[in-house]
Formats: structure tokens, C-alpha cells, sequence
């Protein structure tokens, strides 16, 4: 789309770009500090998060108390609510996010908040790593195996839920015509290849506290004849299951258009698709290193594919909660944010089905926009935040002279160096002449702001 | 949509959802009361004496749905027995999915009431065609392409109506809608998020005036979120907007514990307001032009914990309305133990043939085209048209 660019600096609304994508977006002072840093060593570094127990764990769990093993969705999802919102390791929450829809367990059936966020570090933990470990670890998660009905799996009466999704929904995929590269007979070789992997609960360890599951596997309910699978023969087990399946060309392509749709466009580009599948074959599945052939692909950097994906709720929410800076503690208003995402029509722990949310446009009806609209704008009303102190003092340091539309782009830049449509642009800075001069002018910049926020515009990433 | 005073009449009708969530206990709600076994089951929540409302021989209404008893008195209420599905599903989530989809077997993102819209209006052209009182759509209630309002309270609906410094409230509104002009794409990926923008704001709009045009003699309780929400449905109704559908909820219904003490002030709250509502439809000219539908999203165990009862099947649902034939339906599940399922009652009437009855008797919308398949209506539960 034609863009009216916001910041002079093509580096800084480069960077900008950077950080909505592999994050949930940064500050205009957050986005300097990593300018300072450069552009490649901010891959790298949003690459490379240290996976561990963050410092401020034993805050969390002394703020949510319910939520240390937490009983249900409810009780878990400040958790996640207060790394998204806070976390300085951007992409460990947002590939997180992005696994936790494509390897969807949800509440819908899994009530068992324990469990939930079990998952959701399991993707912290491996989620940028080899898709090998991940799905191995997916398959032996006790989650994922009630989730999808392999605890009644057996050997004389294989259940192929989890055959079925893990080639339909988790590595190969199919067309639009429902078709996959795999067979119905492949599917009942991957389900037999899992028979007896299941999962039993532990202990509790608080008096009515949730039952911690725990990987079983029964080599007397295990299927010990051969089975061919995507046209090897063999005695196959999961784990010889999750090998074969994660070479098949069809799964490098699958993840690779995954992770483009979820990370650059709505609507995949064949072509780019099929070098990140190369990138993927080439580094034996590792994620990390499919998303930096993209966040260094020339096809990411260009402007044609900025502001085009729609934000998913929990982009929105934790994006502007991230501009607002305000979060310093794990109180009710941190996981209240995750009420608003599902508001939106993104329940976090919760996603709808086993194919998770369907991304794109189907975000936005009539009233998850009124939510989205007014969750900015009342977020960024909020002058003693101090990110939004320092969006109202980057604009009065931009001088009292500006013009209308100099106006509206020092307030754009003071977001977190965003840009507008033409459209949109002309109307803001109609809007901007038509105030007054003698208007407060931190009420001036708060308006222009919540206009901002309010825009179609904002609704893109 | 007022009434033409018709009466009975072959008119299409509107449809008024109250969503009982946390799945209500059906044995406590319409009780056995002559069951041996009911009170063996429930030592401690069995319901006698004065405690129930004896409907017949068999069964009694809790004591405390009294306004329900005189709705049901004057024929103008179905209680539908034994109502679930195939292979029960007692988790919240699941279940609340499968009724509100329609679909037991599969997980569907598609709601049947938003595609029951989708029949009524196919061009979305009323951005108020259904209304959800509440925040957050109910699964029920979306489809692709199209708008649903979510509202939590008319008077306050729309853009900026929670901000604390609103006093610039029209300026910004005046840009926006400038700016939600689908006039062409210019920029954006699609049209749609400019239309979806247009309906947002008209609908705003719309329903924020309604309770302009409002008048009624009858006073909800201000203390009943429930009540507060059937208000609303009526202020909708009588501001002729063109709604049909109007979905409301109330709970919770989760009764685990202190069931007696929570169950019974549910049932107050819901009886008192569906009462009110109904004084309201008929003072609004519109009783002749509603159903109300009633449903939860399961019963409970037959045999309680001690404090309460823990998730179960099957169970009960009401259709009200001038247009509906009053009365029980369906036969009362039996409580014995051959007849039990894993501990709850077995469904006898598939859901679905209550949504066709509701789909094609009183809503004219094809059924089959809805829910994918041909149910039986039932048509028992139609008023003889005069």
C-alpha cells in the first residue's frame, strides 16, 4: 500500500517492523536502544532467548497464588498474561503464542490450567529449535495425548485421533481440496505407531490441587507388527513415526508456510514459502533458522508487506500494553489484559478447536472492533504510564511549530514509529488542524493518540 | 418489527436466547418429586414438602421458579425433559460448543445462530440483525461475514463510552466515522475491516438510541444482571430496529457446592425476570411475536456430593411464547440405575430437533440448511394458529 513515512529514519520504521513481528512491538526508546544494537544483531538476539526460569517467577507466583498449579484456564492464564506483557525476551512468548495455535490443546476439553502452561513452556523451551524435538516432545506430552484421545489408543483398537491431526494439522497438512500427501492408510500406520503412548495423573501436590499428568508409555498396549508409514515398512514406534513424518518435503512445507503466514503475511507467498521449505530441509527442521532466513529476507523488509496482517488479539492487547509501559507488577490489571484479548474472540489457553484460531481477517467483526478500539484507546488515556509520558514528551520535544500533518507524525512516530495510509493520514491531520492551538497539549496528543489507535490502520502489524 | 396484532399468526418470529451457563441442575429444577430414587440419590439436595411446586402427579417446579408456575399455568411455556445429546461431553467448554454449534460429533467454529442470521439477513445488511447482551460473541452466534453487537449496556454502547476523560468524546467519534467509509480499499488489505467499521458505528448508533424510544410500566429488578439484560432485549425490540435474535446468559450454574443456597437464588433471579420480560413483550405489543428458548450445557450428576452435584448429562430446556404450546414434553428420564448413564440421566430428545422446531417452525429458516441435516421438528411445541 502506499504509506506516508512516519519516521524520516528508514532504519528506525524497519526496526519498528522487526519488533511487531518477531514481538508484540516495542517503545520509541526500546526501538533506539536496538538500533544502537543494529539490525542483524537484533535477530540474532530475538533469536536466541536464554530459556530458564524467569527472575521475577517468585513475584508472579506470590501476586496469582491461584495460579501456581493452577486448577483451570482461569486460574492459569496470568501467567502467560504477565509474559506477554512484560517479558524482555519477545519472541520466546511469541513463537510460544504462534505454536500454541498450530499445536493446539485447549481448555475446550484439557480443563487443567497445570497442564496448559506446561504446554505453553514446552514451546518456550524448544519451540525455535528442531521441529523433530518439538514434535517428539508434543507427542509425548500428556496434554496433547488426553487432548487427543490417545489414552485410548490400544493395540487391538487403535483410536487415530492423533494419528490424524498429527499429519493433517501438525506437519504435512493438506490442500484446499482436503487433500494431504499422506493416506487414510498412512493415517492408521501413524496411529498404530502410537498405540500405548498415553499419559497417567500424579499425585497432587496441594490437597485438591490438580493431578500433574505425567508420559506413560505401556509396551504391552504397543502394536509390534510392522506398519508402513509414507512408504516405510518397519516396526515403527512414535518416535520412528515423528522421524519419518518430519523429512516428507510435504511437512517442510507445511511449517514453512505456517510460520510465513503467522510472521509476514496473511497470504503466503508461494515463492517465499518455498525457500523458507529449503531453509527448513537444509537445517534439518530448526526453526531458528527458517525465521531468520526470513527476518533477513529482503521479501520481510519491504514495505509492501508492512501494516498487511491483521493483529491477532493478543497482539493487539500485548502490543498496546507494551506502549503503555505500565505493567510493573502481576496485579489483577496484568491479567485482566488476558479478559480483554478474549473479548477480542481470543481465549488464551482456550483456542476454539484443535486447529486453533483461524488468523487473518476473521479477527475482526463488529463487535470484537468495538472492543479492540475501545481497549487502545482507554489504555493509552492513561498519561501517568510511563510509556505514555514518554510518547507526550517525544511530541512537545518536537516543537510547538509543527504543521498539522507534522503533528500527526511526531505522534505516530511517538507509538512505536508506525505509519498510516494515505486516507487515514489526510483525515488525522484534518483532525489535527481542526484543534485548537489553545488546547492542553497533553490532551491534544492523548486524542490524537486514541485516534490513532482507533484507525484500520492500527488494526495491521 | 411490531406486532400486527394478528395473534397467532404464520409470521416469522424473533427469537430471545437465555443461556443458563455452568450447566443447571435439571433433577433440582424440575424435580421427581415422587421418585423414591430422587430422594435416595440426593440425601442431602433432595427437594420436598415445601420446597417444590407440583406440576403434576410426577413432577414440581424448585420452589423458587413461582413465576415460571404461572407461566406455565396459562400454556404458554414448554418444558422439553430429557434434552442432550449423543455421547456426552461434561466439560464446560465442549459441551457450551456442541450446543452452540450444533455439532456433537466434530469441533465447528460455526455458530448456529450466527448462521441462522446469515439466513435471515445474507447481505448484512442490518448490523443489528442479532444483538448478544454480553461481552465477548458466543460461539452460538458467529459466522463468517457476519455482525453480531455485542453490547454490555445499551446506555453506554459504542466507542469511548469507558473513558474517564470523555469530554472529547464527539470529536473523536466525528473522525472515525470519516475515517470507517467503505468507499473504496485505498490502502488496506481488504474492504471488509472499512465495512465492518461502518457496521459497528450504525449499529452503535442504533442501539444506543433505543432505549430512547422506550416506555414500559413494568420495572426490572436493578439488582438482576438478568432481568438488566431481558430490559434490554425489550428496549431493542421496541425500537423496531429489525433484531431477531437476542442472546442473553446467566449463571453461574456451577454447583458444586452450596447448591441449595446458589441454585435457588438463580432461579429466583431467572423466574422473576422472565416474568417481568413477559409483562414487557405484551405491553411492547410483541408477545405474539417471540419465543423465548431456554438451554444449558448439561444437566447434572443424579446423585449429589454432599454440597452440591458435580457435572452430569442430559437435561432440561423451556421454549416460551404466545406462539408455543405449553406444557411437558417428552418423557421424564428414568432414575434407575440400568437406565442411568455413567450417573446421569440419559438423553431422550436430541437438541437438534428442538433448534429445527425453533429454525423452521418459528424463525422460517430452512433447518436442514443450518444444522447441516434433517431433524424433527417438534411440532407438539407450536400453538395451534387460529
Amino acid at each position: 500500500m502506499t504509506t506516508t513515512t512516519a519516521a524520516t529514519d528508514t532504519d528506525t520504521a524497519l526496526m519498528a517492523h522487526l519488533l511487531r513481528r518477531a514481538g508484540f512491538g516495542a517503545t520509541r526508546n526500546q526501538i533506539d536502544h536496538y538500533l544502537e544494537k543494529g539490525y542483524e544483531a537484533t535477530v540474532e538476539e530475538l533469536l536466541n532467548p536464554e530459556y530458564g526460569e524467569p527472575e521475577d517467577q517468585d513475584l508472579l507466583d506470590r501476586y496469582f497464588i491461584a495460579s501456581t498449579e493452577a486448577r483451570s484456564v482461569g486460574h492459569a492464564d496470568p501467567q502467560w498474561s504477565w509474559r506477554m506483557a512484560t517479558s524482555p525476551k519477545q519472541l520466546e512468548e511469541k513463537i510460544a503464542l504462534f505454536w500454541h495455535s498450530l499445536l493446539a490443546v485447549g481448555g475446550i476439553k484439557l480443563d487443567h490450567g497445570m497442564e496448559m502452561l506446561t504446554e505453553i513452556d514446552l514451546f518456550r523451551r524448544v519451540g525455535l529449535g528442531k521441529f523433530r524435538t518439538l514434535l517428539l516432545e508434543i507427542s509425548r506430552n500428556p496434554g496433547m495425548m488426553y487432548w487427543l484421545d490417545n489414552q485410548n489408543s490400544h493395540k487391538d483398537a487403535p483410536n487415530e485421533n492423533y494419528g490424524r491431526e498429527l499429519l493433517e494439522l501438525f506437519s504435512m497438512g493438506i490442500d484446499q481440496n482436503g487433500e494431504g500427501a499422506y493416506t487414510e492408510d498412512d493415517v492408521k500406520a501413524a496411529a498404530r505407531a502410537f498405540t500405548g503412548w498415553a499419559s497417567k495423573p500424579t499425585m497432587p501436590p496441594f490437597f485438591l490441587g490438580p493431578f500433574p499428568m505425567e508420559f506413560r508409555f505401556d509396551p504391552e498396549d504397543h502394536d509390534e507388527r510392522d506398519k508402513t508409514l509414507l512408504g516405510e515398512t518397519g516396526n515403527w514406534n512414535g518416535d520412528d513415526a515423528v522421524n519419518i513424518i518430519v523429512q516428507q518435503p510435504a511437512t517442510a512445507e507445511f511449517i514453512s508456510r505456517r510460520l510465513y503466514q503467522f510472521f509476514v503475511a496473511d497470504e503466503p507467498d508461494q515463492q517465499e514459502v518455498r525457500k523458507l521449505a529449503d531453509v527448513f530441509t537444509e537445517n534439518d527442521g530448526e526453526i531458528r533458522a527458517v525465521l531468520r532466513a526470513i527476518f533477513n529476507s529482503e521479501h520481510f523488509k519491504s514495505e509492501e508487506i508492512r501494516f498487511r496482517k491483521v493483529k491477532s488479539p493478543a497482539e493487539l492487547v500485548y502490543g498496546t500494553a507494551r506502549l503503555t509501559d505500565r505493567f510493573d507488577l502481576p496485579d489483577m490489571d496484568t491479567s485482566q489484559l488476558a479478559n480483554y484479548a478474549m473479548f477480542m474472540g481470543q481465549h488464551l489457553l482456550n483456542p476454539p478447536s484443535v486447529e486453533g484460531w483461524h488468523e487473518g481477517e476473521e479477527w475482526i467483526d463488529s463487535g470484537a472492533l468495538v472492543e479492540r478500539i475501545n481497549f487502545a484507546s482507554s489504555q493509552l488515556e492513561r498519561t501517568d504510564a510511563p510509556g505514555v509520558e514518554q510518547m507526550l514528551e517525544r511530541v512537545r520535544s518536537a516543537g510547538d511549530s509543527l504543521s498539522p500533518r507534522e503533528y500527526v507524525n511526531a505522534c505516530l512516530d511517538a507509538m512505536g514509529a508506525i505509519q498510516l495510509s494515505d486516507r487515514t493520514m489526510n483525515i488525522l491531520t484534518e483532525h489535527a488542524a481542526g484543534q485548537s492551538i489553545h488546547q492542553d497539549q497533553r490532551n491534544r496528543a492523548t486524542e490524537m493518540f486514541q485516534l490513532i489507535a482507533s484507525t484500520p490502520d492500527y488494526q495491521y502489524c | 418489527m411490531a406486532s400486527n396484532g394478528n395473534g397467532s399468526n404464520g409470521r416469522a418470529k424473533n427469537l430471545v436466547v437465555i443461556q443458563l451457563s455452568g450447566g443447571n441442575d435439571y433433577l433440582n429444577t424440575v424435580v421427581p418429586y415422587q421418585d423414591g430414587l430422587y430422594y435416595d440419590y440426593r440425601p442431602v439436595m433432595g427437594l420436598s414438602g415445601n420446597k417444590v411446586i407440583p406440576l403434576d402427579e410426577r413432577v414440581a417446579f424448585n420452589s423458587h421458579m413461582g413465576p415460571f408456575k404461572r407461566l406455565f399455568d396459562a400454556g404458554k411455556m414448554a418444558v422439553i425433559m430429557g434434552i442432550g445429546y449423543p455421547e456426552p461431553n461434561r466439560s464446560h467448554f465442549r459441551s457450551m460448543d456442541i450446543w452452540h454449534t450444533a455439532e456433537p460429533e466434530i469441533a465447528s467454529s460455526e455458530g448456529w445462530l450466527g448462521k441462522t442470521t446469515k439466513a435471515i439477513d445474507p447481505e448484512g445488511k442490518n448490523p443489528v440483525t442479532a444483538v448478544n447482551f454480553g461481552r465477548g460473541l458466543p460461539r452460538a452466534l458467529a459466522y463468517p461475514g457476519v455482525s453480531v453487537a455485542s453490547v454490555g449496556a445499551l446506555e453506554s454502547y459504542g466507542l469511548y463510552t469507558g473513558l474517564a476523560g470523555a469530554s472529547n468524546r464527539d470529536a473523536l467519534l466525528d473522525t472515525v466515522s470519516r475515517i470507517y467509509q467503505p468507499m473504496s480499499q485505498e490502502g488496506f488489505p481488504s474492504l471488509q475491516i472499512l465495512q465492518t467499521g461502518r457496521g459497528m458505528l450504525d449499529g452503535a448508533d442504533l442501539l444506543r438510541s433505543a432505549p430512547d424510544a422506550y416506555s414500559s410500566n413494568v420495572e426490572y429488578n436493578a439488582d438482576n444482571p438478568i432481568a438488566q439484560s431481558l430490559k434490554g432485549v425489550a428496549q431493542v425490540m421496541s425500537a423496531d430496529l429489525g433484531t431477531r435474535i437476542f442472546y442473553t446468559q446467566h449463571g453461574s450454574f456451577d454447583t458444586h457446592t452450596n447448591e441449595l443456597v446458589n441454585h435457588a437464588k438463580l432461579w429466583d433471579e431467572v423466574s422473576e425476570a422472565v416474568e417481568c420480560f413477559w409483562a414487557d413483550l405484551a405491553e411492547q405489543g410483541q408477545a405474539d411475536d417471540t419465543v423465548i428458548w431456554m438451554f444449558s450445557e448439561f444437566g447434572r450428576r443424579i446423585e449429589d456430593n454432599g454440597a452440591g452435584t458435580d457435572h452430569g448429562s442430559g437435561g432440561v430446556a423451556f421454549m416460551i411464547g404466545n406462539p408455543v404450546k405449553g406444557g411437558l414434553h417428552g418423557e421424564y428420564p428414568s432414575l434407575d440405575p440400568a437406565d442411568q448413564l455413567e450417573g446421569d440421566v440419559h438423553y431422550n430428545t436430541d437438541y437438534r430437533d428442538a433448534y429445527a422446531t425453533i429454525l423452521d417452525e418459528f424463525l422460517h429458516v430452512d433447518s436442514e440448511w443450518v444444522l447441516k441435516k434433517k431433524f424433527n421438528p417438534m411440532t407438539e411445541l407450536v400453538a395451534s394458529r387460529a
